[in-house]
């Protein structure tokens, strides 16, 4: 009950609403800056290390289930699409629609994760985790390979923690929006909490062509 | 009671009582005196360390602690200092007080959030005290690979994951800066209206919010490799230690930017209140700020002309670091220049300001000589370069944020300190700090290599003057702790501007009140208009 009122109301640091909107917004964007060069030292050592051995990165690429990444990439793109109709939601005021579009960009990204999961079971199962009992086909350099897994499991991984934190967003958003919270005056958080969603989508439509495709011509 | 009540005056300190107000705080200002406790105590806790440094090194021979030891008073030495104490200094005390203060604002943007950095900054602490309890860690601050990944046996997890969780920190004060520099000002505060102190605060913000999430991700990486043995960094494995300094000093240069800048603009608002002037060039301090920002990403090769990287890379990298002498020139040539016919006052902030202007001066013009590839191979890893940064840090930040401390205790707290004994400390700091880190200069070009806990007996005499130092350096670091403590009690009532200084922050009362301003204030002039105020004083 108090958190709620206090939530609508205008924060005691700010002289109008529009002034804590920008803030709120701004603050999303600068944050959003900092995930980027967070997510950039991978990218970074992707660049270095697929450059430095280039054949070694195509093979183990090719090991990579190219279907499934695609329908993970669309799955995504969806939830990102549902995540607009939720803001446009909130803007013209509708809460059983905000309530709906949320609770379906949370079921694609739990979707999104639990193709992940498989994924990554694949791994363990064809021996494709780095470390002592690691093996890929096709290719002599051993070491090399465990190197892009080692970039696969970390980026992907990173990645999926996003993935979580978002769904996490998601449900207070929902809560939230149930409660009624959010009318066409003030609906900053659906709004900063689609910001990070399409974020995150972004980092994965980078991520699908460096690890799945690179084998591909 | 009811009449007491009465006669009081509303501030922030007494607006609630009890830890429950301090320690679930959304003022900036309380936050900022939790950080200010919290960074005081580790910089006395990396003392301790510096100081058995230098015990160690009275004598040629190995004999106070084992070299396995010595590795570590190093290490937490410097890990403590850099990451605890000297990146939060300036922004996270001073700058959260008072940044809003000086913009008419009347908190941050994200009051929650400035609560949030601070307790990530003690919850970073932690970890690094735990790996200091466990056993230490001994790799030395920068981590380098592989002994931090493969060989070392000391607590390398613990201590990078309390520096992640403080980059958090120090990431969080950031975006609470630049958003509240954007969206705050009062109205009539224009960018070219704003205080240098804050421009140097935005500038290093923006370092803060660009460079540190890339020491994050490289600390990860880094705790990785140790547990799961990623091979991101492992030559059996195709990895490339290398890349390991790439990323790190990514970060860890402009970090130098993120501790000196705001020193800068401490020294931008004393000089200019104790020669009652306007900066002189304001605009040219203002941009050399961002410019020593923006600059700063580009010189991290340097730290590398050693390492095996490129001789095109390391060209490159040289001329690059020379640039930055020019920003850095603009400001000091700038100070220089606000002091001329300035009607000068000897006060304790503006010594701590001269000290300031000197020794960073000799910090940064001895960075051109380790900026150059032929000099750098004679002096990397001596105690030349040990005194260079030293010169910066000490001698430019922390001198800075005495300075600030001083200047601004009255409006923290609503009370002065004892004036003779805080010059005393400032010429004590002053002295101690040149014996101390001057010879280590001659000590670094004679030969003598930074982490070795024994010597050629030649070096001695330099050694004990360098220990002499520290002897008094630390006099005068514990004496404004004795009488800033002294002074919350028996100091004299401040006022709420008792050095006739413009700015926002001089016009509320001392200490200001909880929301910092009655009204919000208009602002009709430019920073550091001493003009019209002496115009207004004679009419």
């Amino acid at each position: 009950m108090d958190s709620q009122t206090e939530t609508v109301a205008l924060r005691e640091q700010f002289e109008t609403a529009g002034q804590q909107k920008e803030a709120s917004t701004l603050g999303m964007w600068v944050f959003l800056v900092t995930e980027i060069m967070f997510f950039g030292g991978l990218f970074l050592a992707y660049m270095v290390y697929r450059r430095l051995f280039p054949e070694v990165f195509w093979v183990a690429s090719s090991s990579l289930n190219k279907i499934i990444g695609a329908v993970n990439t669309a799955v995504l793109l969806c939830s990102s699409f549902t995540m607009v109709l939720a803001v446009h939601a909130a803007q013209i005021g509708s809460r059983r629609a905000i309530v709906i579009f949320l609770i379906l960009t949370m079921l694609l990204g739990g979707v999104f994760l639990g193709v992940k999961a498989y994924e990554w079971n694949e791994k363990f199962q064809e021996h494709h985790v780095p470390g002592p009992s690691f093996h890929l086909e096709h290719t002599t350099e051993q070491g090399r390979a465990q190197l892009f897994f080692s970039l696969y499991f970390a980026m992907t991984g990173l990645h999926a923690l996003h993935m979580i934190i978002g769904e996490g967003l998601l449900l207070f958003l929902l809560f939230h929006a149930y409660a009624g919270k959010y009318t066409p005056a003030y609906y900053t958080p659906v709004d900063i909490g689609g910001l990070y969603w399409h974020f995150v989508d972004i980092i994965w439509i980078f991520l699908f062509p460096l690890l799945y495709l690179i084998g591909q011509h | 009671m009811i009449t007491a009540a009465v006669h009081e005056q509303a501030t922030y300190l007494n607006e609630s009582y009890g830890i429950k107000s301090w320690l679930l705080t959304k003022d900036h200002k309380r936050i900022a005196l939790l950080y200010l406790a919290t960074i005081t105590f580790f910089f006395f806790l990396g003392g301790i360390f510096a100081t058995l440094i230098r015990i160690e090194l009275l004598t040629p021979s190995g004999d106070l602690v084992s070299s396995e030891t010595y590795n570590k008073l190093f290490t937490l030495h410097g890990v403590i200092m850099v990451f605890f104490f000297l990146i939060p200094s300036i922004p996270a005390t001073l700058g959260n007080f008072f940044l809003p203060l000086m913009i008419g604002a009347k908190d941050l943007a994200f009051p929650r959030i400035n609560l949030l950095s601070w307790y990530l900054l003690v919850i970073g602490g932690c970890f690094a005290m735990y790996a200091m309890l466990a056993g230490g860690v001994d790799t030395g601050w920068t981590f380098y690979v592989p002994y931090s990944t493969s060989y070392s046996n000391g607590y390398v997890i613990a201590t990078g994951l309390g520096i992640f969780i403080a980059g958090f920190s120090s990431i969080l004060t950031g975006l609470n800066f630049i958003v509240t520099v954007h969206r705050m000002r009062a109205p009539g505060m224009t960018w070219f209206r704003l205080p240098l102190f804050v421009w140097s605060n935005y500038a290093t913000a923006l370092i803060q919010v660009l460079g540190t999430p890339v020491l994050a991700i490289t600390m990860v990486l880094l705790i990785c490799e140790r547990s799961l043995h990623l091979g991101i960094f492992d030559p059996a494995r195709g990895g490339d230690p290398v890349l390991y300094q790439h990323l790190f000093w990514f970060y860890s240069h402009p970090a130098v930017y993120i501790m000196v800048l705001p020193g800068m603009g401490v020294i931008s608002e004393l000089v200019s209140t104790f020669s009652r002037k306007r900066v002189f060039g304001y605009k040219m301090i203002a941009f050399s700020s961002v410019a020593i920002a923006v600059l700063g990403f580009l010189v991290w090769g340097h730290h590398l002309f050693v390492a095996g990287q490129s001789v095109y890379a390391g060209l490159v990298f040289s001329f690059l670091s020379y640039f930055v002498a020019i920003p850095s020139a603009i400001k000091v040539f700038n100070w220089t220049a606000t002091l001329y016919k300035g009607s000068i006052s000897y006060a304790t902030p503006m010594l701590y300001a001269f000290g300031f202007i000197g020794l960073f001066t000799m910090g940064g013009l001895t960075g051109l000589f380790v900026a150059s590839l032929g000099i750098d191979v004679h002096v990397t890893d001596t105690y030349f370069v040990i005194a260079h940064f030293h010169y910066i840090m000490v001698g430019g930040t922390l001198m800075a944020y005495l300075g600030g401390l001083h200047y601004w205790w009255p409006k923290m707290t609503g009370r002065m300190y004892p004036e003779g004994f805080a010059k005393l400390s400032a010429l004590t700091v002053f002295l101690g700090f040149n014996l101390t880190f001057f010879p280590q200069f001659i000590l670094g070009y004679l030969g003598m290599p930074r982490r070795y806990h024994s010597y050629p007996d030649e070096f001695q005499v330099l050694h004990v003057m360098s220990t002499a130092g520290a002897s008094v350096l630390a006099v005068g670091y514990v004496m404004p702790l004795v009488y800033f403590i002294w002074s919350l009690r028996y100091g004299a009532i401040a006022g709420p501007n008792p050095w006739g200084a413009t700015g926002l922050e001089w016009k509320t009362t001392s200490p200001p009140p909880a929301h910092n301003f009655d009204e919000t204030p208009i602002v009709t002039t430019e920073a550091y208009d001493y003009a019209a105020l002496e115009v207004a004083k004679v009419g």
